[in-house]
């Protein structure tokens, strides 16, 4: 039955990642935190007044949504190449295709997954009109699975250096920019009562091609990373 | 005569510049132990990585029952139990948990009764559901070590298994690898510590190989 082992290889992996990482408190919170406190320091730094913050909130809920997804990339890999459980992960006969689909929706569900819940609560203080909550929400849960999808190559092809920080960021920044692009403006379209179901199919389209193809260049990212 | 098990031809490696080894053969077959010896910085761990599949800095030849690694590592990883000389488990994580792990990726599953009777065995009884970084070095040596016996495997490649493990510790993995290559295992392993095996067993002494 490969299908059912399959399944529970990847049930295994999600589930070790995800106590590992609620466990460890910091992985899930620290761009939740960053998240929350950037966003409520814009109506701090650029005036009270409902009508411009409306304006500028579908793009700084996106924006920062997407620095703080950004912020947690780094550690997706670290954790298991510096404990050498990543080498295990390596010699299996099992594929490694679907472990790293399932480190990385782990991932997704401790980052990117509570950005989007809380997004509404950060959306009214920042004025966001009543009806962009709902798109708002929709394309961040796409938005950010394809983030994390790209991160996740991103910091599977520099685990393997000591300081691979800022490396990782100009290797996803430029790959994060459609996301934003799309994302940001499905909410805009909503506010101005035009259809954003285009957009948000655009985002889908992201996640899916994501979800297909980028865990093999993870998977050859990581075998390059290991290889040293 | 069937193949041999682990077969090493011409294997040579550097590292910046310097040879680690180079003009390297041996073979370990099915019931042996080759012990690989060195002073550090020798490339002890280098051999094994790339015994193991993980490193690809090399030229010469690894055959696994006469077949090339690469071609074949499908069969070769699943008969390869390799414990390296990382932590190998997550510190938050309980010994119980990070077993379940290990046997997940090997496509075990409902594997709990074989995993506490290899924590027995380890010495850790009573400690399945503690986190591992309340636990000693040693405990957690142990932890990873158990791995050896939820795992099925016919080579055990081993990178420093006795560190931090006391004297006691010790004897007892001796009598482990003992029994292993008795039952038909073949083991490979680096330590400084001088093997007190009842059985015949090579000593590869990599320092011979760096100059030639």
């Amino acid at each position: 039955m490969p299908s059912a082992g399959l399944l529970s290889l990847i049930l295994a992996v999600l589930q070790r990642d995800v106590i590992a990482s609620l466990r460890r408190g910091s992985e899930w919170s620290n761009p939740l935190v960053f998240y929350v406190m950037v966003c409520a320091l814009f109506p701090l730094g650029i005036g009270p007044q409902p009508e411009r913050l409306a304006e500028l909130a579908p793009g700084i809920l996106w924006v920062v949504a997407l620095l703080a997804s950004l912020l947690a990339t780094d550690s997706l890999f670290r954790g298991d190449f510096d404990d050498g459980t990543l080498e295990q992960m390596l010699l299996t006969h099992q594929s490694l295709y679907p472990q790293v689909l399932a480190k990385t929706l782990a991932h997704w569900m401790m980052t990117g997954l509570p950005l989007s819940v809380l997004s509404p609560i950060l959306g009214v203080l920042l004025q966001l009109p009543p009806a962009g909550m709902l798109p708002l929400m929709a394309s961040l849960v796409l938005g950010t699975m394809v983030l994390s999808f790209i991160g996740a190559i991103g910091a599977a092809l520099t685990v393997g250096l000591r300081k691979g920080g800022l490396l990782l960021s100009l290797i996803v920044l430029p790959l994060y920019i459609p996301v934003l692009i799309f994302g940001s403006s499905v909410v805009k379209t909503a506010i101005d009562g035009g259809p954003y179901m285009p957009q948000l199919a655009m985002l889908a389209v992201f996640f899916l091609v994501a979800l297909a193809l980028s865990p093999l260049a993870i998977c050859g990212a990581l075998r390059i990373s290991v290889d040293q | 005569m069937a193949a041999p098990g682990l077969q090493v031809n011409q294997l040579f490696s550097e590292r910046d510049d310097r040879v680690l080894f180079s003009d390297l053969c041996f073979q370990l077959n099915a019931g042996q132990l080759v012990q690989i010896a060195g002073p550090n910085g020798s490339g002890k761990t280098s051999l094994l990585r790339i015994l193991a599949g993980l490193s690809s800095r090399y030229e010469g030849e690894v055959l696994w029952q006469g077949k090339s690694l690469q071609r074949h590592r499908h069969d070769y990883l699943s008969q390869l139990l390799y414990i390296g000389h990382g932590a190998g488990i997550k510190a938050v994580l309980s010994p119980l948990e990070n077993l379940r792990w290990s046997c997940a990726l090997r496509g075990m599953s409902h594997c709990d009764t074989s995993i506490m009777a290899a924590l027995d065995k380890v010495g850790l009884r009573g400690f399945e559901e503690q986190a591992c970084h309340s636990l000693s070095a040693g405990q957690q040596r142990r932890v990873n070590l158990a791995r050896l016996f939820c795992i099925p495997a016919s080579l055990w490649v081993l990178d420093e298994p006795f560190t931090a493990i006391d004297q006691r510790g010790v004897a007892e993995i001796e009598q482990w690898l003992a029994d292993f290559v008795h039952d038909g295992g073949a083991v490979l392993l680096t330590t400084h510590h001088s093997l007190n095996f009842s059985h015949e067993f090579t000593i590869l002494n990599l320092g011979d190989y760096a100059n030639a």
